[in-house]
């Protein structure tokens, strides 16, 4: 039923769309301002040489996230 | 004898926040994520007439700066850099309180202009709080190299309040914000930001809790604001509420003293 998976697993230029944030508090909070809300599509542009940070096209903006952070956000790929 | 909230109270909040001017001098505020240029237009605006600092009590820096426009000067506040004013970090802490408490003649909000979706979220959150808000679309010589056009009219149109296109690193546009400042900060125009309507059930909740909110503090600060946030459960805005009625309370009373003595 849930076929969502932890937007850090995603591979370099995948698309996906945010199905739900596993995340409380402050980091939810976060998440959400920059734009992952439930819905928004986000693009995986690329990897640091070390696998960490990964960067995002998220609403047009490209924001880095630690796996860690990239990990809290479900997502089910499109094509 | 005419010592009312009218008379005293907006510049004795304002001196809570340490903003050194004539108290009859214009206020503006600029806010806007971090990266969209806000310091440029800063500088741009303010030039030489500038200074650092912090805000009262937190190791926030602080740049206040004034600019001279047809004749009057303005007093420019230069928020810091939020993504939004949730009260998540110091830095929004900052800049939704002197949004909120010491209520700035108006508000820019800079946005990137190559990233309008991303830098909006802050703008309608500004819009929430105040009414007095101009957008300034900055880095607009960046979003014309990327062939990115941007309708103006429009996007003024769908937000309800002024919108500015600047390229501030090259000085275009900056004029034209300072017409837009002063006609807001002037009552020349008067922005009627677009309402963002939430669910049923919240604007349920807020038709329920807005009354309650106005009848203890009035209008002095957006009603439909504070309701939204104690429906959020934000605790924080009530303490700050308590600390700068409170605060000014006082001042008021030691002004009043001062008068009689």
């Amino acid at each position: 039923m849930n076929n969502s998976t932890p937007l850090n697993r995603l591979g370099n230029g995948c698309c996906a769309l945010v199905t739900e944030l596993n995340a409380e508090g402050l980091t939810r909070r976060r998440l959400l301002d920059l734009g992952l809300v439930p819905g928004t599509k986000v693009e995986v542009i690329r990897r640091s040489p070390l696998g960490d940070p990964i960067a995002f096209n998220i609403r047009g903006a490209i924001i880095a996230f630690r796996k860690e952070e990239a990990e809290k956000v479900l997502v089910v790929q499109v094509s | 004898m005419g010592l009312t909230y009218q008379s005293t109270g907006r510049s004795t909040t304002r001196e809570i926040f340490n903003v050194h001017n004539a108290g009859s001098e214009l206020v503006i505020a600029l806010a806007g994520n971090p990266n969209t240029g806000k310091s440029t237009v800063f500088n741009a605006l303010t030039g030489l007439r500038q200074h650092t600092g912090n805000w009262p009590g937190k190791t926030v820096l602080r740049a206040e700066g004034s600019f001279i426009h047809g004749g009057r000067r303005y007093t420019l506040i230069d928020l810091p850099g939020t993504y939004s004013l949730h009260a998540n970090s110091v830095e929004e802490e900052v800049a939704r309180d002197f949004l909120c408490f010491a209520k700035p003649d108006a508000t820019v909000v800079v946005v990137d202009g190559t990233c309008l979706e991303r830098n909006l979220n802050l703008a309608l959150q500004v819009m929430e709080i105040t009414d007095n808000v101009i957008v300034c679309v900055n880095l607009i010589d960046e979003a014309r190299r990327k062939k990115m056009h941007i309708n103006i009219n429009k996007l003024s149109n769908a937000l309800g309040v002024p919108v500015v296109p600047t390229a501030a690193r090259g000085g275009e546009g900056l004029s034209e914000l300072m017409a837009a400042i002063s006609d807001v900060a002037l009552g020349r125009v008067m922005p009627k930001p677009v309402l963002v309507r939430y669910s049923d059930a919240v604007e349920k909740a807020i038709a329920q809790v807005e009354p309650k909110v106005r009848e203890i503090i009035g209008a002095h600060i957006n009603t439909r604001w504070v309701a939204l946030r104690l429906i959020d459960g934000d605790t924080k805005l009530v303490q700050a509420i308590q600390r700068y009625y409170n605060d000014q309370e006082s001042k008021q009373a030691e002004a009043a003293l001062e008068v009689l003595a």
